[in-house]
């Protein structure tokens, strides 16, 4: 049986986002009244079975994520909600909050009462403001028709859902990071352990979920974890939505299972309908900025985030990024070092120095001013960076050098013999800022 | 006073921040609306973590008065509970609050990977042409501000620009020149964000 959206099979129709569609379209709510007279631990239970595994770019299992959450405990607990959305190439969860907040809401409420919070604060980019206003709209709505606040459906549990705005900081999605930020101060890490879950929000024991982990809640709750462990591949379970940009015809956000192939995703009359101007594959960046490369030989993997990692690559926040022959590699990697160094949150030093040291290389080498010492610096420094951070940016920031350099040496390389940028003359042609 | 002996200060050889302080500005307090917007905002959170409500704060402050001035900050603090230098260094950390006076429209062009491929940095050049003013600058009567900025998001409707709120979805770089009219004559309604568009609100 072909594959049918479950997230996003309403988003194009009209007032999809208010709560009379979700009711009676989308069996809304349904998922929060089953989970209600259900026991909290088999909620857990049930998403561990089904394998959901955390959409915000780690693909950790959630079910046992939910489980480390300290149980024994005087203090609060909290959901806080991933919608920060900065990694470059994402672009799913705005999708889900504007067209079907009342899904999220409902994922945010089952989270809660699983873990046992009453709070949960959906920590939203500041840049997202038109989403935010459909998101608390939303959730008046669902105050006024009794699916939050005080004693839910006469069941004696309390929930409420709070929107936080966030001002302009990528590094506010790691986790820690948004629990800083959350709490009103720099968006930085912290030093793990301890957990979100164990010292989180407050110090309280905290779930920090993606937005389209938390959607995929309620479904389970409702269709059951075979139904959703069922449409992927093994371990690899339910539906999966790809942000796809770049060099291709039809871009977009597409929902499919993670049997999918990229070249499925690239090509397909149902996604991306192929390469833009009929120019040739070169490259795809397969799950958000921070991944490495992959290439035409790679397209038949599935989309999933073990094919994936098997091909050498991660799936990161399935932000794919297709590439044409036209682009030239040490300026794919200049273009993305200047977002990593601008976005470093500073707290230490090999990525606040070193992301900084690797875009001034790469701008050498791009302005064909470099030498052929400067590749082994970029190695050099790249190295010193991955592994040796606070958070995982440090990786993030040294993987578009590593990977452009393992892949496509011979094009730094052909830079510093020329003294040039070597990409076609038509297309630099259009590009004049590149001419330098 | 102080137990210190004189000491020979030598400015060279101490490495000095070149950070500014924000300006001072004129005093400043919320409008009643706004304060009763943070009430309500604060609320969101526990009695004891009034802080948290600080991003919020901030952004009251800057609608109100279109930037953060030394003066908005110490009413933050005084609002939050917290230090004035508690509240900078917020400000100082996110890039969506302005220290300096900004435009009418804040045009913030992105300029990452996948609005790049699609020729985001012609937009910014021809935009930068067009207004005759840098990224970072605003023009002299007030109107425009430019800015490159990271991400916004939406990179399946590359190139995008965000002014102020609203977003502006695939603008090439031709038609630079006519948006920024456009922006002049007929104002918000010119932004093909499709938020502004999937439907009538
Ligand atoms: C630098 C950095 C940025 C991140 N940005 C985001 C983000 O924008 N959105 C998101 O959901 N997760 C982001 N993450 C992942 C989160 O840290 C965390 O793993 C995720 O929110 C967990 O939710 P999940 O288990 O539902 O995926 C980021 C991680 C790092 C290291
Ligand atoms: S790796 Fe970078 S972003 Fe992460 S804590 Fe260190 S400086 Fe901050
Ligand atoms: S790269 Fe411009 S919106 Fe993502």
């Amino acid at each position: 049986m072909a594959f049918q959206p479950v997230l996003t099979n309403h988003v194009r129709e009209p007032q999809a986002y208010t709560l009379d569609f979700y009711l009676k379209s989308a069996r809304g709510y349904e998922g929060l009244r089953k989970a209600l007279t259900l026991e909290p631990n088999d909620i857990i239970e049930q998403v561990k079975a089904s394998g959901l595994r955390g959409r915000g770019g780690a693909g950790f299992p959630t079910g046992l994520k939910w489980q480390f959450v300290l149980k024994d405990t005087p203090r609060p607990k909290y959901i806080a909600c991933n919608a920060d959305e900065s990694e470059p190439g994402t672009f799913k969860d705005h999708v889900l909050m504007e067209r079907n907040p009342h899904l999220l809401i409902e994922g945010c409420a089952i989270s809660c009462f699983a873990i046992g919070a009453k709070v949960a604060y959906i920590y939203i980019r500041g840049e997202f403001y038109h989403v935010q206003e459909v998101l608390e709209r939303a959730i008046d709505e669902a105050y006024e028709a009794g699916h939050l606040g005080k004693n839910i459906y006469g069941s004696g549990f309390d929930c409420d859902v709070y929107v936080h705005r966030g001002a302009g900081a990528y590094e506010a999605g790691e986790e820690t990071a948004l629990i800083e930020s959350l709490e009103g101060k720099r968006a930085q890490p912290r030093i793990k352990p301890p957990f979100p879950a164990v010292a989180g929000l407050y110090q309280c024991p905290t779930a920090v979920n993606n937005v389209e982990t938390l959607c995929n809640v309620p479904l389970i709750v409702l269709n059951g974890p075979e139904w959703f462990a069922g449409l992927g591949p093994e371990k690899n379970g339910g539906p999966k939505l790809y942000c796809i940009s770049g060099h291709v015809k039809r871009p977009g956000v597409y929902e499919a299972s993670m049997h999918t192939t990229l070249r499925e995703l690239i090509y397909g009359d149902q996604f991306a309908q192929g390469m833009a101007g009929d120019k040739k594959f070169k490259a795809i960046i397969p799950g958000g900025s921070s991944v490495p490369l992959l290439l035409e030989q790679h397209l038949d993997t599935p989309a999933s985030f073990d094919h994936i990692q098997k091909a050498g690559s991660l799936l990161g926040s399935a932000g794919l990024i297709v590439l044409d022959e036209t682009v030239c590699m040490v300026w794919l990697a200049m273009n993305l070092l200047h977002f990593y160094r601008h976005e470093s949150c500073g707290k230490c030093t090999p990525c606040r120095e070193g992301g900084d040291w690797l875009y001034k290389l790469l701008q050498r080498v791009e302005a064909g001013e470099g030498r052929m010492k400067d590749i082994d610096l970029l190695y050099g420094v790249a190295n010193n960076i991955i592994g040796k951070t606070l958070c995982a940016f440090g990786d993030a920031a040294a993987t578009p050098v590593l990977t452009t350099l393992n892949l496509f040496r011979h094009e730094f390389e052909a830079h510093v013999r020329e003294g040039r940028c070597t990409l076609p003359a038509a297309w630099r042609s259009q590009h004049t800022v590149m001419a330098h | 006073m102080s137990f210190h002996p004189p000491m020979d200060y030598a400015p060279a050889r101490f490495q000095r921040s070149g950070r500014k302080l924000a300006e001072e500005g004129e005093p400043f307090t919320y409008t009643p609306e706004n304060q009763k917007k943070f009430d309500e905002n604060v609320k969101r959170y526990p009695a004891d973590q009034r802080k948290s409500a600080i991003l919020h704060a901030l952004y009251l402050v800057q609608q109100q008065q279109g930037y953060i001035t030394g003066e908005g900050m110490r009413h933050v603090a005084h609002q939050i509970g917290c230090s004035a230098a508690d509240v900078e260094d917020v400000v100082s950390y996110y890039t969506m609050f302005y220290t300096k006076p900004v435009g009418k429209y804040v045009l913030n062009v992105c300029r990452t990977l996948s609005c790049a491929l699609l020729g985001a940095e012609r937009v910014t050049e021809e935009l930068s042409a067009t207004l005759g003013i840098k990224p970072g600058q605003t023009t002299s009567d007030g109107m425009f501000t430019l800015m490159e900025v990271e991400c916004l998001g939406a990179c399946d409707r590359a190139p995008v620009v965000m002014v102020n709120d609203d977003w502006h979805e695939r603008l090439s770089p031709e038609q630079c020149g006519k948006f920024v009219d456009d922006i002049r004559t007929r104002g918000r309604a010119v932004f093909s964000g499709c938020h502004l568009h999937v439907e009538k609100k």
